[in-house]
């Protein structure tokens, strides 16, 4: 079964995105220009106390980059979304996102009085005004992704951005498995090493995909996601 | 071990203002004032000690794993390191360390984590974020579920590495290591001293911790 597209639209960059992705669709997201970085955050709809864990993420799966096969495990031991599709490889689930003081720091002050809608924007202000259109606030806001970005760590624990990850055309695509409020910012990486502030603009689309089948690559990537897969169907039984 | 910065404190726990146990699976809350110090000693060695900080005049700004990491260029806490809050404020910074190196990404064990990693029949066993929900409740400022936030893992280790896998290393905390920190504004201090009898680290033993606080002026 093909999925089938249901809706389309353009994020341009510095801007934040929020939307319910109801369990059976996909939403993928295209870096149409190449260098994109697009910060992620998601909570369980209908009990928004319930959100991603990124520890848990990372430890069940022996990982600390996401790519394909992956899945975003939530605080109780569910998976929000599947990554099914990936081009680019390897996203940085390390260093958290960007806020008003260190984008101040590095590229200048600017106003909306001032720039209009060219302002520096960052991401956790995007995030907090977000998710205060669904009753939420501070406490609400845990540990991030950043897709299209990557960070390695040395043997010493040292960590360092590689520029150029992801390529013109790059896409990552997540399917959802719970209704998933999926909040996106698209502004630049924290450690983005450019001296001046260009966040690129994405492409979202989102399309019904079909539900997993048992022999489903991220199911059966590792015994632990077979497991959240098992406590995930049983929430909906 | 790579990342080492051992030093040791000057300060004698016949002088602390405070002395504390804390059993392995219970919760243990406190607050410190701005300059006191708290020592965490690791009692018997290879012990987690899940630890959360919250600035004390406002709760929703609480320690960011992920700001400290990317602040310090640095994925392990040692002596030097400042602990961010998540509005970029430093909430308190190490001082002192004889045990070198303190994780801060494999997060808190849960009935619900221990029945993904381990089996589906684990999830009746105590883990620290059982203990985190009592500690919280017991504290009874209005602090919920929302408010477990990243924690520390004090004496455990576990390093990423380059090709960017997460790996679970045998402790390199001792009988008697401790890690020491100055408040560097008035935080909360909320511990569960990990339960975890599933994961080899500790041996399968979890064992007691000591809480020593000083005030500033010692
Ligand atoms: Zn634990």
């Amino acid at each position: 079964m093909e999925s089938s597209l249901l809706f389309s639209e353009v994020l341009p960059g510095g801007a934040t995105w929020s939307h319910v992705l109801k369990r059976g669709t996909a939403l993928r997201i295209t870096d149409t220009e190449g260098g994109a970085n697009v910060a992620a955050y998601f909570l369980n709809f209908e009990n928004p106390s319930e959100r991603f864990n990124l520890p848990d993420t990372l430890k069940a799966q022996h990982t600390a980059r996401l790519t394909a096969g992956h899945v975003l495990f939530s605080d109780m031991g569910r998976v929000l979304c599947s990554i099914t599709k990936d081009t680019v490889g390897w996203h940085d689930p390390i260093a958290g996102i960007s806020n008003s003081s260190l984008i101040e720091r590095k590229y200048g002050k600017t106003t909306y009085q001032q720039s209009r809608n060219e302002w520096y924007q960052n991401a956790r202000d995007g995030f907090l005004i977000e998710l205060g259109k669904y009753g939420m606030g501070p406490r609400d806001l845990h540990a991030t992704v950043n897709f299209f970005s990557k960070v390695v760590v040395d043997d010493l624990g040292n960590i360092q951005y590689v520029a150029n990850n992801s390529a013109k055309g790059s896409y990552i695509e997540l399917r959802s498995e719970m209704n998933v409020l999926v909040l996106l910012n698209s502004s630049p990486h924290p450690l983005d090493t450019s001296s001046s502030y260009a966040p690129k603009p994405v492409e979202l689309s989102i399309s019904r995909v079909p539900t997993p089948m048992r022999n489903d690559p991220c199911r059966i990537l590792c015994p632990e996601n077979t497991r959240g897969f098992v406590l995930t169907e049983l929430y909906f039984l | 071990m790579h990342t080492t910065n051992l030093k040791p404190s000057s300060l004698m726990p016949e002088a602390a203002l405070h002395s504390f146990v804390v059993e392995a699976g219970d919760p243990f809350v406190f607050e410190i004032a701005q300059g006191q110090y708290v020592r965490i000693v690791d009692l018997e060695g290879n012990q987690a000690v899940d630890t959360i900080f919250y600035n004390a005049q406002d709760y929703s700004d609480r320690y960011s794993a992920q700001d400290t990491i990317r602040e310090q260029g640095n994925i392990y806490l040692t002596t030097g390191t400042a602990l961010l809050s998540t509005n970029g404020r430093v909430l308190l910074t190490i001082t002192s360390d004889t045990c070198g190196r303190h994780d801060t990404l494999g997060g808190a064990c849960a009935t619900e984590s221990n029945m993904v990693r381990y089996d589906l029949a684990k999830g009746h066993m105590h883990a620290c974020r059982n203990s985190f929900l009592k500690g919280l409740q017991f504290w009874n400022h209005g602090m919920d579920k929302r408010d477990i936030a990243s924690n520390i893992n004090f004496f455990m280790n576990v390093p990423v590495t380059p090709d960017g896998k997460l790996t679970f290393e045998d402790g390199v905390s001792d009988a008697d290591k401790y890690v020491e920190l100055r408040a560097e504004m008035d935080v909360l201090m909320v511990i569960s001293n990990c339960p975890q009898l599933n994961n080899p680290c500790n041996g399968y033993n979890p064992t007691p911790i000591q809480i020593l606080i000083w005030d500033k002026n010692v």
